[in-house]
């Protein structure tokens, strides 16, 4: 039993109700038990008093897609190490992905992981099973089990399964259980050797490119597919604008459809990998910057719903090699809001829109309680000063790996506090390495 | 024939190394970072060294005690020889490594095996690695100077400017030409340097291939693409075949390597569409009936072996240009 929570003087942004007051929160056994706007109720006696002038009182962030090094690949990410980047990033809550070694595919490894997740600082670790046994892309997966250990969604995470039968059957079952399938779409055939955005600059690097259409063909067909078996499916991640552009036009046929974006994606473009730079070597890749803007636009017109950090920490060994050798991926728990709040800055996009999109809709996919700020929702909340000048160093990041796209960025904005069920997690300036 | 003046960086006749300004660059990783009057210099300077190699004594002694480390992380038996030639005859202390067999397979990587070769206080590395951007990140991590001997579809600055030297020495000029440069434009690191090279001296460059082999965005890089060879090749002055991979292409990139040849290897009925006095180029090894008919690689149009000499002379540039004059190195 944890003691009361009173915030004070805070800028309570609810994205779900899209509502904004200036006033104080309350927060009692891990819930949220009064909003009022302007001065503070009475709290109750021993109540820890925050006074949050100038902050904004946000609910915690929902992660979509973070992958870890546990189990198998321990010295890139730990849980623990995972949980403390996202409490640094105001993530109270994060899908992890099951590509680890051995494979998430398992009731038992969602078991595990569940397990793992409690000795974490206090951030909920959602595990999302694999939808193909080992990743394979050949058999399914328990889904019924895997739902009963405590899976949230079904995916075969950096894997694109290529076979549209087994997608058909996967699809069909997984709407069984009325679970959520999250596809990362890469056709292997098209996408080939190559190691970026197909255009002038990877021709002028000499690196072999990746069509758009390697994107845009699988999702159509995916769509489609999703229309015919009626699965909650998502789009892990867009890149493309021709991707937008045809999810807004299924949409409309088909509520059950959803997709996300990654920060690296909406905030960065092919530029950026500059002389070969692998920290910039992502998947799907880096595209031009009209991509990006399409990305942006549909970001706010709802076309995309989620944004997501994609963390995939790599260590040193996997980056420190010629571009095309390099692995993908790249951290951004601890800079996922502060990325997202450049658009914000730069008047691309709306506080509310990020906040929800970072929130209020990645909870909705996945069916869980949180990403509201409203009287019975869970109390996990972070305080966000929305200017906060600082500059990425990477050797302050509480990720055990370093390969951040942002090093040496100046941002403004950063998460102040985070709470989970009303506990402080995080307050920065205190738990920072 | 008549011959005119050469083109020069000064606009007088190529003169000695020692006539030219210093190199201002510690490594030599592409044409890109060089500019026209850098470009033009090393041509004097490559060219100041051809009759170092002509005559009975072949040697100048101006690396006499530097030591050149050849790191080819890919075979290459003509490159390899031709750099080790020029550093010898330069009075280098040469040492030719090929890492495919021993460190790499070992599971070093490439940053692990430049700062072990690092530490053997070498003056010049010269690296040819499969992938694009790989000699660049060994740069970084070394004290001396780097030669690009060619990174995946990247680039092959000596390449380039051997190619140009050879143009330049038969034509006395380069700007105002047309090249036609005709075959795996996507995969071929030589098109590459060689379009920047070409492009900055103001010479007219086209490309022809099928649409398969040629790399999105080339039509910003040359100034005309063609995917008929006949009309590529009509009034060039150059003619440039490259090596088509056709064990790799054929069946996905080409239907095969009959039909290929059909399209666009270089026979006599195609090159009577180049100029008369054409020149036929190919960086060599060549497939002899896939991207060029034989007859036409040995004939009279041919300068593919005079390439090969200018090779070894544009090396020798390159080596002294980065090395006998570091002390004046400023960038």
């Amino acid at each position: 039993m944890n003691r009361p929570l009173l915030i004070e003087n805070a800028r309570i942004m609810d994205p779900a109700s899209e509502t904004f007051v200036n006033g104080a929160l309350l927060a009692e056994n891990g819930k949220i038990t009064a909003i009022e706007e302007g001065a503070a109720p009475g709290a109750p006696d021993g109540a820890t008093r925050i006074d949050a002038t100038g902050l904004i009182l946000a609910p915690g962030l929902v992660d979509m897609r973070v992958f870890t090094g546990e189990p198998g690949h321990e010295y890139r990410e730990t849980l623990a190490s995972a949980a403390a980047a996202a409490a640094a990033g105001g993530v109270t809550s994060f899908v992890c992905m099951p590509d680890t070694s051995p494979v998430i595919d398992d009731s038992a490894l969602v078991d595990f992981i569940i397990r793992r997740a409690a000795a974490a600082n206090g951030v909920h670790v959602l595990p999302a099973a694999a939808m193909t046994k080992g990743l394979a892309g050949e058999e399914i997966t328990e889904f019924g089990l895997l739902k009963d250990a405590g899976a949230v969604c079904f995916t075969d995470g950096r894997k694109s399964v290529g076979s549209t039968a087994l997608l058909r059957a996967a699809f069909t079952y997984a709407a069984n259980f009325d679970m959520p399938v999250v596809h990362h779409l890469q056709d292997a055939g098209l996408a080939g050797a190559g190691v970026m955005h197909e255009g002038l600059m990877a021709t002028g690097l000499g690196l072999k490119g990746i069509p758009a259409e390697a994107e845009t063909i699988p999702l159509e067909r995916d769509l489609q597919l999703a229309a015919l078996t009626g699965v909650r499916y998502h789009a892990a991640q867009l890149s493309a604008a021709a991707s937008v552009a045809i999810m807004a036009r299924h949409r409309q046929a088909n509520a059950k459809i959803s997709c996300g974006v990654s920060i690296n994606n909406l905030s960065l473009n092919e530029n950026d990998i500059g002389s070969y730079r692998t920290f910039f070597k992502l998947s799907p890749p880096l595209r031009g910057e009209d991509d990006r803007q399409a990305l942006i636009k549909g970001l706010k017109t709802g076309t995309i719903d989620v944004i997501h950090s994609g963390h995939d920490p790599q260590d040193v060994e996997v980056k420190r090699q010629p571009f095309a050798e390099a692995g993908d991926g790249a951290i951004g728990l601890e800079t996922l809001l502060a990325a997202a709040l450049r658009l914000v800055h730069s008047g691309d996009v709306d506080l509310m829109t990020v906040f929800r999109a970072m929130s209020t809709r990645p909870a909705e996919i996945l069916g869980l309680n949180a990403g509201r700020v409203a009287v019975d929702a869970p109390a996990d909340l972070i305080l966000v000063d929305q200017d906060y000048p600082w500059v990425v160093d990477e050797r302050e990041l509480n990720s055990r790996s370093r390969n951040t796209s942002f090093e040496n960025a100046r941002f403004s904005g950063k998460v102040m506090r985070t709470f989970v069920a009303g506990n402080e997690i995080y307050r920065h300036g205190e738990d920072d390495k | 024939m008549a011959r005119s003046k050469p083109q020069t960086s000064s606009g007088s006749p190529a003169g000695t190394a020692s006539s030219v300004p210093p190199f201002k660059h510690r490594h030599l990783l592409g044409i890109a970072q060089l500019n026209p009057v850098e470009i033009l210099e090393l041509l004097d300077r490559a060219e100041a060294m051809i009759p170092i190699s002509r005559q009975p004594r072949k040697i100048l002694p101006t690396l006499t005690g530097k030591t050149q480390i050849n790191l080819f992380f890919e075979n290459s038996t003509r490159t390899q020889a031709s750099f080790e030639i020029a550093g010898k005859r330069l009075g280098a202390l040469v040492v030719n490594m090929s890492v495919k067999t021993s460190s790499v397979a070992k599971g070093e990587t490439l940053i692990d095996t430049a700062t072990t070769l690092n530490a053997m206080q070498p003056d010049v590395i010269i690296v040819r690695h499969s992938a694009a951007g790989a000699v660049e990140l060994l740069s970084q991590k070394v004290g001396c100077s780097v030669v690009n001997a060619g990174d995946g579809a990247h680039e092959h600055p000596t390449q380039a400017l051997l190619d140009a030297l050879t143009i330049r020495k038969h034509k006395q000029r380069l700007s105002g030409l047309t090249v036609a440069i005709c075959g795996d434009i996507a995969n071929s690191r030589v098109a590459r340097s060689n379009l920047m090279l070409l492009n900055a001296l103001n010479v007219r460059t086209r490309v022809i291939a099928p649409t398969t082999l040629l790399p999105k965005g080339i039509e910003n890089i040359s100034a005309e693409v063609f995917t008929d060879m006949r009309a590529g090749l009509e009034g060039a002055d150059v003619v440039m075949m490259l090596r088509l991979q056709h064990e790799r292409a054929s069946g996905r990139m080409i239907p095969s390597a009959r039909e290929y040849y059909r399209f666009y290897g270089l026979d006599a009925e195609k090159l009577a569409l180049a100029k008369p006095d054409a020149l036929v180029m190919h960086p060599g090894p060549m497939n002899r009936g896939v991207e060029i008919d034989p007859a036409i690689a040995d004939g009279a149009q041919s300068v593919i072996n005079e390439q090969v000499e200018m090779g070894v002379a544009v090396r020798m540039a390159v080596l002294d240009a980065l090395i006998a004059e570091k002390s004046q190195v400023t960038s």
